[in-house]
């Protein structure tokens, strides 16, 4: 009996696509379990570091360091960290959105604007974009290592250095939950240090070794490194969990396709019997 | 009870150790430091090689390849360096960087194409879609 072959054709492959999309949920679940953790190891550092950086700014320090010190905003230079790969719902295009949407901010008060980006779709999206790019890096992986994004710092660190911006900021998405992820826009130089003035009023500084200038430029580079860092990891936290929850609601969708197909396959297979047996009834009565 | 003073050894990509040492021994850039408690506050910066700490009981070594060491009275902090670093390597990683963004650029054309077809095929789909509708109501 050749009913309804093409809905079961058609079946099939929803139940396939399903499969696919129930797979790559149960993997970006893992996955995500393994990037929370790597966020959550990499806090530490970050930690120290700022508080490292607020015991400076709060030591007299007999030198001022150019990170530390605000200046006239004409440029600033924004990273924009955004994931390698799609299929992770809304992810990149809300980040790109709120992105966009800065943009135009500056726009409208005449600064102009140096970017980079870390991560596959930030780079085509600049590219589509048109504008200044000072570096990009792609194909990062699962586990970023620190020596991956060091370049992409270091050429907006020299713009900074040459005064060709005058802040820098990164765009990346914040891991709230599961359910949520917040693209924020955060600005890392000059390096902001108000919240802290309470402790430790008395005045000290530090013994520097080999002085003040060499530690300070390299603490200041690495903290604004780890920074970075942190948000190529946030960002990849959100980007397995965007993943994990649009697939899942992929595979939620294939499923309720599925029962509709169900549904109208047997509605046919009903009809079809129905009118064979009141053909052959017809027929009987003919005879 | 013998004097202690509280260590964190971090790097960027996880927290090394945290725990209380009698003595700290880090490669200083002017050459090794030895930390005991209620040391002045210092800031230097480590070159690549060992990290010891006496804890009294036992001698823990660390390996770090550079990085920043910390010491307020009661706390020292060892921010290590995971990557090999030297200031000709950052700029040939910046130089990377850079030439992977204009290679970017050079293919914005292609990029654009891409984007092109795949709005094309979008719109291709839905006109599709709107036929087969208007076929399943006739």
């Amino acid at each position: 009996m050749a009913v309804g072959k093409e809905i079961k054709t058609k079946i099939a492959s929803v139940q396939s696509t399903q499969k696919i999309t129930r797979a790559m949920e149960m993997v970006a679940a893992s996955k995500m379990r393994k990037t929370q953790e790597r966020v959550l190891a990499a806090r530490p550092y970050a930690k120290k570091m700022s508080q490292v950086i607020r015991h400076l700014a709060q030591a007299s320090s007999e030198y001022k360091h150019a990170y530390l010190a605000e200046r006239e905003v004409k440029r600033v230079g924004i990273i924009l960290i955004s994931s390698d790969r799609g299929l992770c719902g809304g992810l990149n295009s809300n980040l790109f959105r709120k992105f966009l949407g800065q943009l135009k901010t500056w726009d409208d008060e005449g600064i102009e604007v140096t970017m980079a980006s870390i991560g596959s779709k930030g780079e085509g999206f600049l590219g589509r974009l048109g504008g200044e790019v000072l570096g990009t890096v792609t194909h990062l992986g699962e586990t970023p290592s620190i020596d991956d994004i060091i370049g992409v710092v270091k050429t907006m660190l020299t713009a900074y250095d040459e005064g060709k911006i005058d802040r820098f900021y990164i765009a990346h998405n914040d891991y709230v939950n599961t359910m949520t992820q917040s693209p924020e826009i955060v600005q890392l130089l000059p390096v902001y240090t108000e919240e802290l003035e309470d402790e430790l009023t008395h005045h000290w500084d530090y013994i520097y070794e080999p002085d003040a200038k060499d530690v300070l430029d390299q603490l200041l580079i690495r903290y604004i490194e780890s920074l970075v860092y942190q948000g190529v990891l946030e960002n990849n936290a959100c980007e397995q969990a965007a993943r994990m929850v649009a697939m899942k609601s992929a595979s939620d969708n294939a499923g309720t396709l599925i029962d509709e197909l169900q549904l109208i396959y047997n509605k046919a297979r009903q009809a079809s019997i129905t009118q064979e047996l009141s053909e052959i009834v017809a027929g009987a009565a003919a005879v | 009870m013998s004097m202690t003073i509280h260590v964190d050894i971090v790097s960027a990509e996880e927290s090394i150790f945290s725990g209380l040492a009698e003595m700290v021994y880090a490669p200083g850039e002017l050459g090794e430091l030895g930390i005991a408690p209620r040391h002045a506050p210092l800031v230097t910066r480590l070159k690549p090689g060992e990290v010891r700490l006496d804890t009294g009981k036992e001698e823990l070594d660390f390996f770090i390849s550079g990085g920043i060491l910390e010491v307020q009275p009661h706390v020292v902090t060892v921010l290590a360096d995971t990557a090999i670093r030297a200031d000709d390597l950052d700029e040939a990683k910046a130089l990377e960087a850079k030439k992977n963004a204009e290679e970017a650029l050079a293919n914005r054309e292609s990029d654009i194409d891409f984007a092109k077809a795949q709005a094309e095929l979008a719109e291709a789909a839905a006109q599709l879609q709107a036929i087969g509708r208007l076929r399943k109501t006739r």
